[in-house]
């Protein structure tokens, strides 16, 4: 590698106070570790925290994915995952079955994750409180002390308003019945995959300068009320490429005339389907 | 639970602003089912008093402590900031003049109700509304303005939504700082028969400061008059406003006007 | 005094009560000068005072509404002696709710209470069952003549007669062993008064204590089995 860069871009003194604040997220599961944030050569809001995470786990020995929507092929997933071709000589990958570490913009992948996998999400605002609560020093006052009953008020506003839960992304979780963590904008229709999952889950909040976790196997449960449970989204359609149903779905409109298709918002999972 | 056991105690309670006196040795047994009455006029102390007695300030001296609902005295002034605030949230109500200081703006009446309950594990949505909707009666509350912002209530209905919100929980103690202050007179009398009747209900203990003789006349059992930081007067309401015996609580009775 | 029943209902002694008014400059006005009295269960005293001379200011003394500065006031509240002039606030409540009814010339009108909860509101402290305080409530508004129609009206609007018999419905509805009458018949016509005089027959024969002011001599008479004057002796009743 002559790019005159350290291995994954950072310094081996940042990777090891970035690891650090991991260990710290992982062994209190949704709690928010604050973590200091590098200038990273791409922009806040396009995954800085995430690739700050990344380049702190990621050895010579792993193979990376870089989905942006489900998509190995949009232009954020392109870039961060030359980034680290460039900067690390890491095997890449588009199969999820195949890939040891997954970075991810607003999505999880349908392909069902194993033990030993790792998947890194880009968080914009970490913290679920912060719609009633400008201020830091009380919400992290009110995780301390559990004082979650605002969350729910959120919840109730909403139904109240709509008659149902209108939040369908980052949707609220509570983490191991504790902490209330944002997922990030990943569809209300993958908070069910957080639950028990047997990967590593790691979030990055380049701007806001946290970091927490999800270790394998922990309960992550929706808020909802009794009367109201928690409900992903559904589709009447099945993916017009390879005929899958029960996944998310991107509608893309193919014509002037309003014609539209749908197809699998997860590409790898949608080829592997059809045989490719 | 005992009710010889006062359920509030203070002594000695003294909070200095540097040199300037905000209250000075103030002591006082609240006992269940007790209104008492603060009154003084503008710079009397009462308000650095119940900031002090409900933990929101910290006194230069002396204590108060509360009898929490399994007998256990605490001690409020160096209880933990935790178990402060789940206090102020259960057990303890504060009803303040400007009821936009105890609302939530921004989210409907019934989310404002519902709140205290949603943060003691209430789960329920169906509930929850049924629980507010009951609240905005008991506080004569259209039901049907449930689902409105408070911002387009009136003042009069928002301080009576505050009451709502604050008694929820059916707490022991209520703390009031004006309730009826910047209220037109008739919204005020409204407003008070509600207090009334709900101390009555309700069993609560209350603390009102006010500088107004007549809301202590109708709400409280006893007054403390203050002035200067100091309490100069104390007794059974009916004694301090027929009978006062310091020359300034006899100045403030005669200074009322009888219309 | 421990509930014996030879033992007076209501003892004052040596009471001394000076009011000093600081916004006149001070001025000191002296109406108790050392009063003696005591009262025995049964018995009626009419307090027998020119006007202004401290019939009322005994009255609210005893009630611990004025604070005097010498003497004792003892009642006997809940078997126990309790002196009103040292007392707790706590325990002057207690002896007000339970032990000593209090009725003036003035009915402190709350608005929108109706008249019937003004007159049960004292059987609260009584632990009397709701259900049976509306019945004494209405049975009491009828015996003094209120019209059923007012009941459920606040009593703001009332006339001055009608006021005084809802104050007096809310004076005697409870059982107090201790009653206290400030000038009970004021501003009430002729039937009105014959119905009062029969409440106090009523409470009389309970072997209640009754200490009162009645201008009108008719009433005086038909009630009081002894007349006093404060700073004097004794007059046959």
């Amino acid at each position: 590698m002559t790019t005159g860069y350290n291995f994954a871009y950072l310094n081996e003194q940042t990777k090891r106070m970035i690891r650090r604040a991991v260990l710290k997220a992982v062994a209190v599961p949704g709690y928010q570790v604050p973590f200091g944030s590098r200038e990273m050569p791409l922009s806040y809001g396009w995954g800085t925290g995430g690739v700050q995470v990344t380049a702190s786990v990621i050895g010579p020995d792993d193979v990376l994915k870089v989905i942006d929507q489900g998509a190995d092929d949009t232009t954020n997933a392109v870039s961060i995952r030359r980034f680290f071709e460039k900067t690390t000589g890491v095997r890449t990958t588009t199969r999820t079955d195949q890939a040891t570490l997954i970075q991810t913009r607003h999505r999880i992948p349908e392909t069902p994750l194993a033990e030993g996998q790792i998947v890194v999400f880009q968080v914009p605002i970490p913290e679920p409180l912060r719609w009633l609560e400008p201020r830091e020093t009380e919400t992290r006052k009110m995780h301390a002390l559990e004082e979650y009953g605002v969350m729910h008020v959120r919840l109730y506003e909403d139904i109240t308003r709509h008659g149902h839960v209108e939040t369908a992304y980052d949707y609220p979780v509570l983490v191991n019945g504790r902490y209330i963590m944002r997922p990030s904008p990943i569809p209300k229709f993958d908070n069910p995959k957080l639950d028990r999952n047997p990967a590593l889950l790691l979030f990055g909040a380049g701007r806001e300068k946290r970091i927490y976790a999800v270790p394998p196997f922990t309960s992550v449960r929706s808020l909802d009320f009794e009367d109201h449970p928690f409900t992903i989204e559904r589709w009447e359609q099945t993916c017009a490429l390879c005929g899958a149903a029960d996944v998310f779905m991107d509608e893309i409109v193919v014509d002037d005339k309003g014609g539209r298709m749908f197809v699998c918002s997860d590409t790898d999972f949608c080829e592997r389907r059809r045989g490719r | 639970m005992d009710a010889d056991v006062p359920l509030l105690r203070a002594r000695g309670v003294s909070r200095y602003y540097g040199a300037r006196v905000g209250c000075r040795d103030v002591g006082l047994d609240l006992w269940p089912g007790e209104v008492l009455g603060i009154v003084g006029e503008s710079g009397s102390g009462k308000t650095t008093l119940l900031g002090c007695l409900s933990g929101r300030l910290e006194p230069s001296a002396g204590t108060v402590e509360f009898r929490q609902r399994d007998d256990r005295v605490m001690d409020v002034l160096r209880m933990p900031e935790p178990a402060l605030r789940k206090l102020a949230r259960t057990d303890w109500g504060i009803v303040h003049q400007n009821p936009r200081d105890g609302l939530r703006l921004g989210v409907s009446a019934g989310a404002n109700v519902g709140e205290r309950l949603m943060a003691l594990g209430a789960r329920h949505y169906g509930r929850i509304r049924e629980a507010a909707v009951d609240w905005l009666d008991r506080v004569e509350i259209d039901r049907e303005r449930v689902d409105d912002w408070p911002e387009t209530f009136s003042s009069g209905m928002q301080q009576r939504l505050q009451i709502a919100r604050t008694l929820v929980t059916e707490p022991r103690l209520v703390f009031m700082d004006e309730p009826t202050g910047g209220l037109d007179v008739s919204v005020q009398a409204r407003l008070l028969d509600l207090l009334r009747r709900l101390v009555t209900d309700l069993g609560l203990s209350a603390i009102i400061v006010t500088h107004d003789l007549a809301v202590t006349r109708l709400l409280a059992h006893r007054l403390l008059v203050m002035r200067g930081g100091e309490v100069v007067e104390s007794g059974l309401t009916d004694q301090v406003l027929d009978d006062p015996q310091h020359p300034y609580t006899q100045l403030l009775v005669s200074s009322v006007l009888q219309p | 005094m421990s509930g014996d029943a030879h033992d007076p209902a209501l003892l004052v002694e040596g009471l001394h009560k000076t009011f000093t008014l600081h916004t006149q400059g001070g001025i000191q006005l002296p109406v108790l000068r050392g009063v003696d009295l005591a009262v025995y269960p049964g018995e009626c005293v009419a307090l027998t005072d020119p006007s202004g001379s401290g019939k009322s200011t005994l009255l609210r003394a005893v009630y611990a509404n004025y604070r005097p500065q010498r003497g004792r006031i003892v009642v006997s509240h809940d078997g126990r002696p309790v002196d009103m002039v040292v007392a707790a606030p706590r325990e002057l409540l207690a002896v007000r709710q339970r032990t000593i009814g209090y009725v003036s010339q003035f009915l402190r009108v709350i608005p929108r209470v109706p008249t019937l909860e003004v007159v049960i509101d004292p059987l609260r402290a009584f632990g009397i069952d709701r259900d049976t305080a509306l019945r004494r409530g209405r049975a009491l508004l009828a015996r003094l003549r209120i019209p059923e129609r007012l009941w459920s009206l606040s009593p703001v609007t009332f006339s001055g007669g009608e006021q005084q018999r809802v104050n007096l419905a809310r004076g005697f509805i409870g059982d107090f062993p201790i009653f206290l009458l400030d000038e009970p018949t004021a501003s009430l016509d002729v039937a009105s008064r014959a119905i009062v005089v029969d409440l106090i027959h009523d409470a009389l024969a309970r072997r209640a204590a009754i200490v009162g002011a009645f201008h009108d001599a008719e009433v005086r008479q038909a009630v009081a089995t002894r007349t006093v004057t404060l700073h004097g002796r004794e007059a046959a009743a």
